[in-house]
């Protein structure tokens, strides 16, 4: 193949590219998910988190057109989610499930011929060409699937996903089963993407590929717990704090942390670090600093205390607990 | 909507002009790319026919030149048997294999995410296992034709080249092959194994057999109109099962294994 195709670029479009109001499943009497509400825009990398079970594939199929929700409303890349519109939405969408699966028997380039061939896709050589470069496949086209890592059939299904140049990139938990190395290379496929502007719906269980790639996150557990930006549902579910290290324990913490400005109380942490409670950051800090040292301890360190968004997510995930014991 | 009126009209908003050539194109070059590389299937319908052309050329050969006409016409009814055997078992593999052998691999779902209906896929599917029945049923029927014109005697081979004969063999094999392969989707449709899918594939592919073991055992005589007006029934029936099949072709039972 030639090597002269652009890599695949995001279609323009305006207005969100995801809304879900109140969106429900229920198989029988078993409830996938309930009453879902949140919206993602064009160009946003949205992470949908979420323990085994918690609704996240069947929120994706039903986006996808793949099955009908029970009560609710969705649109996704402009159009509502009826059955109706399922083949329109379809044209716009890309949905690349967990498991790739892919045909074995045929070739990289079989495989992406055929899905080229049901999107209708005019020019499919060029396609193709261009996507498996995306995905740093172009020189593999011709070896059978069956032959490929599992890392490089996940490559090829992302390859597949972005054939017909998609307004939205629904990818369920594209790393899952990869080893680090091999994940690595699908988290900077996506963050490449992502600076070209695709929209991408991601479920993943994986917190640090959430951290590291989502514009916004939305915490799901058969009903959507949290949404927003990693960083504002830190600040959320936790206060701010300051973490000061020093050689040898204080002998009087109260006098010394108790009274600071910008500061409204302190603990011991089991680590035998001192954490402070703060209201106001710029001020606590400096001001800690200050007092330890006129204490005469060595300060070891100071910074903000840093939460993960596996802090919330267990902080979440904890409550739920605690919901359902109580 | 009662059963009936699904049957007829799987998907209400769907006319046959909304199916798009292309799709239905891909999935078949798909599969017939597939077939080729899957040794199982690939032998099987390359050991099948030659072994259902054995038996009716031993049997012509084997009537003497002496034979009372009725015996003569029984052992080319037999012959005929055998020969309709093979659009009717050779796609009831692949079809059989078409729906149930993809979920197992998992190919089914991205397939599914695509614009493609799925009446294209069902269409797709049935011409990968039509095309490549119909040749070699068809190859098979020429060569027992000539081995007959050739070898057999006179007698037998004057009965053997009767117009209503040749005429129900030219039609019911295409009209056969409808019915196994829409039978053997259907089953891999609700299956979820490929083994049993490919036993009661086979199974439900034989009913229509009955036809032409009826005419085989002279309980029918074969005239060219009988031969026509089975062969329409068999198209009505070929038209109606694609109908049932598309219903049973559920998007959400298929993926997620219930139906809400």
């Amino acid at each position: 193949m030639a090597r002269s195709a652009p890599a695949p670029q995001a279609p323009q479009a305006s207005g969100p590219a995801i809304v879900v109001e109140r969106l429900t499943k229920r198989f029988g009497e078993r409830t996938a998910f309930a009453d879902v509400d949140f919206s993602v825009d064009y160009g946003e990398v949205f992470g949908f988190l979420g323990p085994n079970g918690a609704g996240k594939t069947t929120t994706v199929r039903t986006l996808g057109t793949l099955i009908e929700p029970t009560s609710g409303t969705a649109m996704v890349a402009g159009l509502p989610v009826t059955p109706d519109n399922g083949v329109r939405i379809r044209q716009r969408i890309s949905v690349m499930p967990e498991a790739p699966g892919l045909y074995l028997r045929l070739s990289v380039a079989e495989n992406l011929e055929f899905f080229a061939g049901l999107y209708e896709l005019s020019e499919p050589r060029e396609r193709i060409e261009r996507a498996l470069r995306a995905v740093n496949l172009l020189d593999r086209a011709d070896d059978p699937c069956r032959s490929l890592s599992k890392g490089l059939r996940q490559r090829v299904g992302l390859a597949r996903a972005l054939l017909n140049d998609p307004q939205v990139l629904f990818l369920d938990e594209p790393t899952s089963g990869l080893d680090p190395v091999a994940a690595g290379v699908v988290h900077d496929l996506i963050d490449d993407l992502r600076r070209r502007g695709v929209t991408i719906f991601l479920t993943t269980h994986r917190l640090a590929e959430a951290e590291r790639l989502c514009d916004r996150v939305g915490f799901m557990n058969t009903t959507l717990r949290m949404v927003g930006r990693p960083d504002e549902l830190r600040e959320q579910l936790f206060s701010k704090s300051l973490e000061i290290r020093v050689r040898e324990p204080l002998a009087e913490p109260d006098r010394v942390l108790g009274h600071l400005q910008g500061a409204d109380g302190w603990r011991l942490a089991d680590d035998g670090k001192y954490v402070l409670s703060v209201t106001d950051m710029d001020t606590a800090a400096p001001e800690a600093a200050r007092a330890v040292v006129a204490a005469g301890a060595d300060l070891l360190s100071l910074s903000p205390s840093q939460h993960s968004l596996e802090d919330v997510y267990f902080q979440l995930i904890d409550s739920d607990v605690e919901a359902e014991t109580r | 909507m009662n059963a009936m009126s699904a049957i007829m009209r799987p998907n209400a908003k769907m006319s046959v002009r909304d199916l798009s050539p292309t799709r239905i194109r891909a999935v078949m070059r798909k599969e017939l790319r597939e077939l080729r590389r899957n040794r199982f299937i690939a032998s099987t319908m390359a050991v099948m026919p030659v072994l259902f052309m054995v038996a009716p050329i031993a049997t012509i050969f084997g009537i003497p030149a002496s034979a009372a006409s009725d015996k003569i016409n029984a052992g080319i009814g037999v012959s005929v048997l055998y020969l309709t055997l093979i659009p009717a078992l050779v796609p009831a593999v692949v079809a059989s294999y078409a729906v149930v052998g993809e979920r197992e691999q998992g190919t089914l779902e991205p397939v599914l995410t695509t614009p493609v209906r799925r009446e294209e896929v069902l269409i797709g599917k049935a011409l990968a296992a039509f095309i490549p029945t119909l040749v070699v049923s068809y190859v098979m029927y020429g060569l027992f034709l000539a081995l007959a014109g050739i070898f057999a005697h006179p007698n037998v081979a004057s009965a053997v080249f009767q117009a209503p004969r040749i005429v129900a063999q030219l039609l019911f094999t295409p009209l056969l092959a409808g019915w196994s392969i829409w039978a053997g989707i259907a089953v891999s449709t609700r299956a979820n194994d490929i083994r049993v899918a490919q036993q009661l594939g086979t199974l439900v592919s034989l009913p229509p057999l009955a036809i032409t073991a009826l005419m085989g055992f002279n309980v029918i005589r074969p005239t060219l109109h009988l031969a026509l007006l089975l062969g329409a029934v068999l198209l009505v029936i070929n038209v109606l099962a694609w109908r049932l099949v598309s219903t049973l072709f559920d998007r959400e039972r298929l993926i997620t294994g219930v139906r809400a």
